[in-house]
């Protein structure tokens, strides 16, 4: 429980108040925790990859929100007369095998992949995290069978789990994205059931039941919000993983179908082009950005939010 | 040690009738017609195949009898027959595995030599210039598309500037040698045929690249915290105190203790190359069980893609054993718990 940055001696006094090694909770007021909250933001934003992950994902947000009103190009529009021609002024990432514009196509491609990243790491968490959460606070046979099935999906490698699930329910985004979820939530069902098991028998949960609160009340007020940070550290991290899974299985053909702009579909239509990189190069550069941006900013919430990782 | 061995090997056997649980409700909850997701569209139309198939996997019976049946054809080696390839899973598995394997050790060496070279590297350098290096390459390794990065390097190193061979295992005017372990390599030095060993060794150096960046990333970041907490030990100031050379402190006494964490994280890392090579093994025409598993959902050969997934799960589970029973004995505290 040791919060401890460089250079300020609140936290110093913090660490050492924090140390106690049998009560796992600390008897933190409410002042002190929003204290520590700002200690985080600024350790956050001390980091210099943090802000560059920031500014990554802000940067595909205005372009994803902005991009139908300045794109050059229609994104689907063919020019078979300028097919394959090289990066120039006029296309400055060059035309596909349709002469099609590659620029417009990537920028495009952010109206996919944004939403998608974040609405399948976001459906993953909120599933996962409901039934680690109920199952580590009420136990019971419930826990235990959820539990297991977490246990036998983690068998799986995701992607292959993901493609016979896909090759069940037939190809399509829609249908990778269930496929991802449901390889995805029992990370969440872990993570979130050791969180609640090691608050759920604090000294602040024994308080609350003993002034009557309901059990619910306990679970959402009192558990649930100590238990939230390894959270969010893993579901921005995760964003980067399901862009990953999803453009991999647009890129082998269970994803996006075409003429949509989805990056992985992008990749794989330069496949056969040895000769002209910049077809695959251009969107492999865009899902590199995007999940470099969710995992440095991943990387530094955990830097700030438990500073155990970050020895000297 | 053995009660440690015989109570790891127990637990797993809930894990693996689980695992085939799951394969056979996902084959049994196929939407719309499953026999023609088992069989094809061209069989079903054949009443004969359709009766022979219902008879053998006992589609009349009950779900907990239509479980033991499933169960009893898999032990038996039956995992139905490939639509695409019209022969039995089985079969094909044993075919294209050896390829897998072969590239998924080569990709495993290069990952744990150049993942602990680098964290040990970043360790002793930490918080230098150095260190954010070999942090922004592990970082780009788990970043980058890995179908992107193979397609990349095939059209760099070999179609730009031809200093690696092109796709597959061997050039095409070579034979491949005889099979004794279905890795050329090493099949090729059995044979004692350097130029066969030498041609499969480079045309396994590329694939093997790409698919073991990312773990090497993973590798280097656990060995950079795991050395970074040992050389925070008592033991290792005392051994600076009493006047021993730096490299004799880093070899003896702190690499070999940080060298436990990095283990577990080995065991992923297979999971990790059996994912990875799903994608490596496709831009390389390599003839391994991910390019096989790639080419059976393109054609929706549903008993082919259940075969790989139940491979690769057995696989999985097995290299974790693997890693436990390892660590148990580096470590005698973890076996008395």
């Amino acid at each position: 429980m040791a919060f401890w940055i460089p250079a300020c001696g609140r936290c110093k006094t913090m660490d050492t108040a924090l140390a106690e090694p049998t009560n796992p909770i600390p008897a933190a007021s409410g002042l002190e925790i929003r204290e520590r909250k700002w200690h985080a933001v600024r350790a956050f934003l001390r980091t210099p990859t943090s802000i560059i992950g920031v500014l990554i994902i802000l940067a595909w947000i205005a372009v994803a929100l902005s991009i139908p009103h300045w794109s050059p190009f229609d994104p689907i529009k063919q020019d078979v007369v300028n097919r394959l021609s090289p990066p120039s002024s006029a296309h400055w990432f060059g035309t596909d095998y349709l002469g099609r514009d590659v620029f417009s196509r990537v920028l495009y491609g952010s109206r996919i992949s944004l939403p998608l990243a974040v609405a399948v790491a976001m459906a993953s968490l909120l599933s996962g995290s409901a039934v680690g959460a109920v199952g580590g606070f009420l136990g019971g046979l419930l826990d235990e069978v959820a539990m297991r099935v977490a246990d036998i999906t983690l068998a799986f490698p995701a992607i292959v789990l993901a493609m016979a699930i896909i090759t069940a329910t037939g190809p399509g985004l829609e249908n990778a994205m269930i496929a991802i979820v449901i390889v995805g939530w029992p990370q969440y069902a872990r993570l979130m059931r050791a969180q609640v098991l090691s608050v759920r028998h604090g000294e602040h949960v024994v308080a609350a039941r003993a002034v009557g609160a309901s059990e619910s009340r306990i679970l959402i007020r009192h558990v649930l919000p100590l238990c939230i940070s390894p959270v969010v550290v893993a579901v921005t991290l995760d964003m980067g993983n399901v862009l990953l899974l999803a453009s991999a299985l647009s890129f082998i053909g269970l994803g996006a179908t075409p003429p949509q702009a989805e990056w992985g579909l992008l990749v794989a239509e330069g496949r056969t082009k040895f000769y002209q990189v910049w077809i695959s190069g251009f969107p492999g550069l865009a899902i590199m950005s995007m999940v470099l941006g969710f995992n440095f900013i991943g990387d530094g919430l955990r830097d700030a939010l438990d500073p155990r990782t970050r020895t000297t | 040690m053995r009660k440690f061995l015989v109570r790891r090997l127990l637990v797993l056997i809930p894990t693996l009738i689980g695992v085939t649980l799951a394969t056979f409700s996902v084959a049994h909850y196929i939407p719309g017609e499953p026999l023609a997701a088992v069989l094809g569209q061209r069989a079903l139309s054949n009443p004969e195949i359709v009766a022979r198939y219902r008879a053998e996997w006992g589609l009349d019976k009950s779900l907990p009898e239509q479980y033991l049946i499933y169960m009893g054809n898999l032990l038996r080696g039956d995992m139905g027959k490939s639509i695409r390839m019209q022969r039995p899973v089985l079969d094909d598995l044993s075919e294209f595995f050896p390829a897998t394997v072969e590239l998924a050790i080569g990709a495993l060496l290069l990952s744990i030599g150049g993942g602990v070279l680098l964290g040990v590297v970043a360790a002793i350098k930490s918080n230098t210039a150095v260190d954010q290096l070999i942090r922004a390459v592990a970082l780009i390794g788990s970043s980058m598309p890995v179908f992107w990065m193979a397609l990349i390097f095939l059209q760099v190193f070999y179609a730009q500037l031809g200093w690696f061979p092109g796709p597959g295992r061997l050039d095409s005017a070579l034979a491949p040698p005889p099979a004794k372990t279905g890795l050329y390599v090493v099949d090729g030095l059995l044979a004692r045929d350097w130029e066969v060993a030498w041609n499969a060794f480079k045309h396994l150096l590329l694939p093997a690249v790409v698919l073991g960046w990312y773990q090497m990333g993973l590798i280097a970041r656990i060995s950079r915290a795991a050395m970074l907490e040992v050389l925070a030990a008592d033991f290792v100031r005392t051994a600076r105190a009493k006047g021993l050379r730096e490299r004799v402190v880093i070899t003896r006494h702190v690499l070999s203790n940080a060298m436990l964490p990095t283990l577990t994280v080995v065991g992923l890392a297979v999971a990790g190359l059996m994912a990875g090579a799903v994608q490596t093994e496709t831009i390389f025409s390599w003839p391994g069980i991910g390019r096989y598993a790639v080419q059976s959902s393109g054609n929706l050969d549903f008993p082919a893609i259940m075969g790989v997934t139940l491979l690769t799960a057995f696989l999985f589970i097995s290299a974790n054993l693997v890693v436990d029973v390892l660590y148990g004995l580096l470590d005698p505290r973890v076996r008395a718990v």
